[in-house]
């Protein structure tokens, strides 16, 4: 038995949880920095597993399967492959960075470390599972910390969006349990083994295919968000606690978008064919319309929500299409968008942070007072709005090029997302401008230049996103094999 | 040095992050590491070019990029006699504006981040000479575009700089769309995105026509956007409030040549396309047309400028429409320079007198007589005067529209020719002539000093004799270096050359009549005209159409969408969650009066009866005694009976 | 010659007597008095049956003298009650004695 890295990895924040929990009341430092410690345990962990990890083949790694429920034919059953492992290394280290970011946290510091750090556990837990019902498990654990995150450490309306992410969310996975159900009844003997059922998914049925499908799209779609259920997203965003954000845009999103590429795409093949043309044109509504809407907002927070609703089209524009290009371009997107808006939140938390209040008609020309800030502003808004050198543009160009040349979508649907380029320039120029640049507003006269803690939490993301815009093989490399192989199982 | 050519765009990138991260406040050091940078750069460039004049290759280097299975996407550095021009034009521009701006920004509190800037501007450049991949090519496209932004926003405290910068990144942003999507035809009609497996690919005729129309229409739109052509020229003019040497260096000579470059990276497709050919033809000869015509007119003498840069454009996408891939080029070459030092010029007028504004100019010649003097031969030399470098290349132009037989396009270009040497005249005169209009600051101007001059002399050099190696009775010279599939000789047309000459001194004197012996009023014949006058000074209400159309609409539907957003979608997810919450209280009620109702109704039917039933229970013992006897009665009665 | 009926008939006067005794009486020691009534008409009826039906054995007799004794026995214990009851309430009347009521 080798060493079982995902358990450690999955595992070790929970146990941070638990030390967190029984520490002396009032451990104010205590708890931040145990919970750094065990979440730098993960992050560590992961660069053993990137390490480790042989991008040659698409087998499955470090597996671990161990009977659990032999009853119900349950296993524990985790193992990471090209496109989890990006993901597990994603969550890791956003993890790690929001807990510094966190540092601020004034009130009930004891529980906020507990429950992010329960947070990771199940997020990680979600990236590394293998069978459907721990998957649903690790899923359903996830609501919880972050209903308390956002309702407890949250803006003004923060019970109404606790509440709407909390329902929402919880609506989408029981659709997804009946999934679950239907195809464990399906198929004989019983399993809920992901990798059985995939291997099996020739046997399924056109109809069955076409409706368990649709349910699972339904749970995945709201986490995503796709357009229409998104509207969650900037609820929960502007009155989350800004690391909280960070993890929302960085990693939870992600992981509607990681369940389609694990499940219910390699799982239902016929319907993902049946159903690209729909999925694209919700993709490209998305483009543009989170485009559009993100221009029209007026709080900084609530931009890059609509923002996340406009990336996240780009994912299922590419997963509609059905290619090998652009199925790499989603994951590209997935962990480009991670990076670029996670940062971005970091960022705009910054400013929260010292300025209280994220209205972008507040601002205007502070570019002058804190020049450093500005510029990794600009950086992120450039990548965010795909400059080439970043990895957007790469995750981008992808997408556009594995859409066009997609045998199953329509070409006009690609074109008219491609104006989202020009969509995606524009809000994010106008933010910087409205905020940066222009006259100086002296209301911000004593504003503080961003600190070293807070430039230590992006730097990380910069050199991400810079490293895989300019040499996108760091990140293909783990993908390529694992992306061909689901592409290979969906169109035979 | 080609096979290692991208050091020369790697160190300016290198002087870019050295200034970002170790320099950003010290301005002696950081302005040094930028020049040397640039000038090594330039060295190296010059090295190249004598390896091209040896072996004119095509050489090239191929990158891994994206490596995907069944995708990969290289990188590639293409390296032709076209490429080693650019970049010594590139090099030698830049360093001169380096340089210059040593002088121009002195004392600028953000000094650094300036030449940082121009670095990192003279990578992306150079990167997207070298580039050998389309896709390359639209990389470094929108890195230039970045730093053009980000130089046009420099003193990004007035708002209109800040605009300016947002506007020309969007509008050439618009542009790439075109490229974007021309470059996804391209795949997907060739499967690749390298220059040459394209070129040969066209030249097989392994690409039908009307794809490659296409093609060629839509990467011509992303020139369009970064070349200022009509109908996305609106940003250049605005463009100019950036600090002077930028607009010289991005905005006059290299950036806004790009457009230019990547049109004659398509020129197999504009041979093959004649649809695609004429588009560029006519859109180039309508934008030349319109923008001198704005230009006469313009009293900001920067704007001016602009409007000529676009005229010039405009000239340049003509002659490659017609299929002058070496007039074309050749007029890039020497456009740059002469463009550079007219910027250059026009800065140093502006650094002493502190204003944009020609009116209140005048006679600055005995104030500042080498940038009077430099100014003068460029402006000659974009007049196409003999035997000024803008007399070969403008000539070399009309001689390939006339020999494609587009007469109509060569009545045009000659016109424009005319208005071109009226305007630059126009401004020569109101400025460094007459009485100086506004006495306090012709009394504080002054000559600049020697590192903006110097550059200054170095590109007049540069305006005049740069055009020398395209003459065309020169058997070795450019055409037989930079050309397209195999070199042609031209002879050359004496009265076209004649007939030009004529029209552009005519075009001199009547500026000279006008603006410096008044013999005619200015005043008047703009009074004579007025709607027309009116007309070029609002600049043909571009900027008002598109703002009261496009922008306006943006802005309308983006309000539409997001009240859709929080009115629609959003109302009916709560709607959802208020219907959950309206069921679930009209359960309640049903709840509490039906169901807990019958289960406390038991309890209340189970106390009211045991209310009288407990009334029985005396504590009489003698009662309970007579009620057993009464019962044992009763049931000897039931037996008996 | 009295037949067994002659007893039955007596027994069954002494026990209405006691009965009546029993239920009307308001003086506790009166109805321990009408209990002691009902007891010996039973005893009459034992001893009766035991004579003119099954001669030999003496079942009827031994059952009367167990009657007495437990019949003894119950009047001390009663006996006690009262004397209690006296002490406690100063009565030893029974409708006062109702605290076991609803």
């Amino acid at each position: 038995m080798h060493f079982p890295i995902l358990t450690y990895m999955v595992f070790t924040p929970l146990v941070g949880m638990l030390a967190v929990m029984v520490l002396r009341k009032g451990a104010d430092n205590a708890a931040r920095y145990t919970s750094l410690f065990f979440s730098l345990i993960p992050l560590l962990l992961s660069f053993i597993l990137l390490a480790e990890f042989d991008g040659s083949t698409a087998k499955m790694q470090f597996v671990e399967y161990i009977s659990w429920i032999p009853s119900l034919g349950i296993h524990y059953y985790l193992g990471a492959d090209g496109i989890s492992v990006p993901m597990l290394f994603l969550t890791a280290l956003l993890s790690f960075v929001s807990i510094i970011a966190s540092f601020g946290i004034k009130i009930r510091v004891k529980e906020y470390f507990a429950f992010f750090l329960l947070l990771e556990f199940s997020m990680m837990g979600v990236f590394a599972a293998l069978d459907l019902f721990l998957f649903y498990v690790f899923w359903e654990i996830m609501l919880v910390p972050m209903y308390f995150l956002i309702g407890i450490w949250g803006g003004p309306r923060k019970e109404y969006a606790a509440i709407k992410f909390f329902l929402y969310t919880l609506l989408g996975s029981v659709l997804m349990l009946v999934g679950i159900i239907a195809v464990y009844f399906y198929t004989e003997p019983h399993t809920l083994d992901i990798m059985e059922l995939i291997h099996r998914s020739s046997s399924y049925g056109h109809t069955f295919q076409l409706i368990i499908f649709a349910a699972f799209f339904f749970g995945f779609a709201v986490k995503v968000p796709v357009w229409p259920f998104h509207t969650w997203l900037p609820d929960a965003h502007v009155e989350a606690p800004t690391a909280v954000s960070v993890i929302l845009a960085g990693v939870l999103l992600k992981m509607g978008i990681y369940g389609m590429l694990r499940v219910s795409y390699p799982m239902f093949p016929k319907a993902a064919i049946y159903y690209a043309i729909p999925i694209a044109l919700l993709g490209m509504i998305a483009i543009i319309y989170g485009a559009f809407v993100s221009m029209a907002q007026k709080d900084l927070k609530k931009l890059v929500a609509y923002s996340s609703v406009s990336h996240m089209g780009y994912c299922m524009l590419g997963l509609a299409a059905l290619t090998t290009a652009s199925f790499s371009g989603v994951m590209f997107q997935m962990f480009s968008h991670g990076v670029l808006t996670g940062a971005m939140f970091l960022l705009v938390g910054v400013i929260y942070d010292r300025a209280h209040t994220r209205e972008i008609a507040a601002f205007g020309g502070i570019g002058a007072k804190v020049p450093i800030y500005a510029g990794v502003f600009t950086l992120f808004g450039m990548g965010s709005l795909g400059l080439p050198g970043m990895s957007g543009f790469v995750s981008e160009f992808l997408t556009f090029v594995g859409s066009y040349n997609s045998p199953y979508i329509q070409r006009w649907i690609v074109i008219v997302s491609i104006l989202g380029v020009v969509l995606t320039a524009g809000y994010i120029l106008r933010m910087i401008q409205k905020v940066f640049l222009g006259p100086f507003n002296t209301r911000w006269e004593n504003l503080t230049e961003i600190n070293g803690r807070e430039i230590f939490t992006v730097v990380p993301l910069g050199i991400l996103t810079i490293l895989i815009g300019v040499y996108p093989k760091v990140l293909s490399y783990f993908i390529s094999a694992s992306i061909n192989n689901v592409i290979k199982i969906i169109t035979g | 040095m080609i096979e290692h050519s991208y050091i020369i765009a790697l160190l300016p990138l290198v002087s870019y992050v050295l200034i970002v991260f170790f320099f950003s406040k010290r301005d002696k050091v950081a302005s040094g590491i930028a020049i040397t940078a640039v000038l090594i750069s330039f060295v190296l460039s010059v090295f190249a070019l004598f390896e091209t004049l040896a072996d004119k290759g095509p050489h090239i280097i191929r990158f891994e990029w994206i490596v995907i299975p069944g995708f990969s996407l290289p990188l590639s550095i293409y390296f032709d006699p076209l490429t080693s021009v650019m970049l010594l034009v590139v090099t030698i521009v830049s360093s001169c504006v380096h340089i210059y701006s040593l002088g121009y920004m002195h004392g600028d509190p953000r000094f650094p981040r300036f030449f940082s800037f121009l670095s990192l501007f003279t990578f992306s450049m150079l990167g997207l000479v070298l580039s050998g991949s389309f896709v390359g090519t639209y990389i470094f496209w929108e890195l230039v575009g970045l730093t053009s932004y980000l130089l046009i926003g420099f003193w990004f405290e007035k708002s209109s700089a800040s605009n300016a910068g947002k506007k020309a990144f969007i509008t050439t942003k618009t542009g790439d769309l075109g490229f974007l999507l021309g470059l996804l035809v391209m795949y997907f009609f060739a499967h690749t995105l390298d220059y040459q497996t394209f070129y040969s690919l066209v030249e097989n005729n392994q690409i039908s026509a009307g794809v490659l129309t296409a093609i060629g229409i839509l990467l011509f739109m992303g020139a369009v956007g970064k070349s200022a052509q009509f109908p996305l020229h609106v940003w250049l003019p605005d463009a100019m409030e950036g600090p002077t040497p930028v607009s010289a260096l991005i905005h006059a000579a290299t950036m806004v040549a790009a457009g230019v470059y990547l049109t004659a990276r398509i020129m197999s497709i504009i041979v093959v396309s004649h649809t695609a050919a004429m588009t560029i033809a006519y859109i180039g000869a309508f934008t030349a047309f319109m923008a001198a015509s704005i230009a006469l007119v313009q009293n900001d003498i920067k704007r001016v400028l602009a409007y000529s840069t676009i005229s010039q454009l405009g000239y340049m996408m003509l002659a490659l429409g017609v299929g002058g891939y070496v007039s074309g080029t050749f007029h890039l070459m020497t456009h740059a320079f002469f463009k550079a030092l007219l910027f250059l010029g026009a800065g140093s007028v502006i650094h002493a007198v502190h204003t944009n504004d020609i009116n209140e100019m005048g006679g600055l010649q005995k104030k500042m007589p080498i940038t009077a003097i430099t100014f003068y031969i460029a402006s000659l030399s974009i007049s196409g005067i003999f035997p000024l470098s803008g007399f070969w290349s403008k000539d070399e132009i009309f001689g390939a529209v006339m020999r494609e037989g587009h007469y109509f396009l060569l009545i045009v270009a000659v016109l424009v020719a005319g208005m071109t040497s009226f305007y630059m005249f126009r401004l020569c005169f109101l400025t460094f002539t007459g009485k100086p209009r506004d006495q306090h600051k012709y009394d504080h101007s002054h000559e600049s000093p020697k590192n903006m001059t110097y550059p200054l002399m170095v590109l007049a050099f540069l305006s005049i004799f740069a055009g020398w190696v395209g003459i065309p009775w020169l058997h070795k010279g450019y055409s037989s270096f930079v050309f397209f599939e195999h070199p042609h000789h031209e002879s050359p047309v004496i009265w076209l050359m004649i007939i030009s000459t004529i029209v552009a001194l005519s075009g001199i004197y009547l500026a000279y009549l006008m603006y410096y012996k008044r013999s005619i009023d200015p005043v008047k014949v703009g009074e004579r005209f007025k709607p027309i006058y009116t007309f070029l000074l609002n600049k043909w209400y571009f900027d008002e159409l598109y703002m009261g159309t496009v922008i306006k609409f943006v802005y309308w539907f983006m309000e539409v969408l997001y009240r859709f957003d929080v009115g629609i979608i959003d109302w009916f997810v709560n709607f959802v969650g208020r219907f959950g919450l309206f069921n679930s209280r009209l359960w309640q009620t049903f709840d509490v009066y039906i169901i807990d109702g019958a289960v406390n109704g038991a309890g209340y039917l189970t106390r009211w009866i045991s209310g009288g039933l407990r009334k029985i229970q005396t504590g009489q013992v003698q009662n309970y005694a007579f009620v057993i006897f009464l019962g044992v009665v009763l049931l000897i009665l039931f037996r008996v009976m | 010659m009295p037949t067994v009926d002659h007893y039955l008939v007596l027994s069954g006067l002494l026990f209405c007597i006691g009965a009546f005794g029993l239920l009307t009486r308001r003086n506790a020691i009166g109805v321990l008095m009408s209990i002691e009534l009902m007891f010996n008409s039973a005893n009459i009826n034992f001893i009766s049956f035991s004579k003119f039906l099954t001669p030999q054995a003496l079942t009827g007799q031994a059952f009367a003298v167990f009657v007495i004794t437990i019949a003894a026995a119950e009047a001390a214990v009663g006996l006690a009650i009262v004397v209690l009851m006296y002490r406690n309430f100063d009565v030893v009347d029974v409708d006062y004695i109702d605290f076991m009521r609803w």
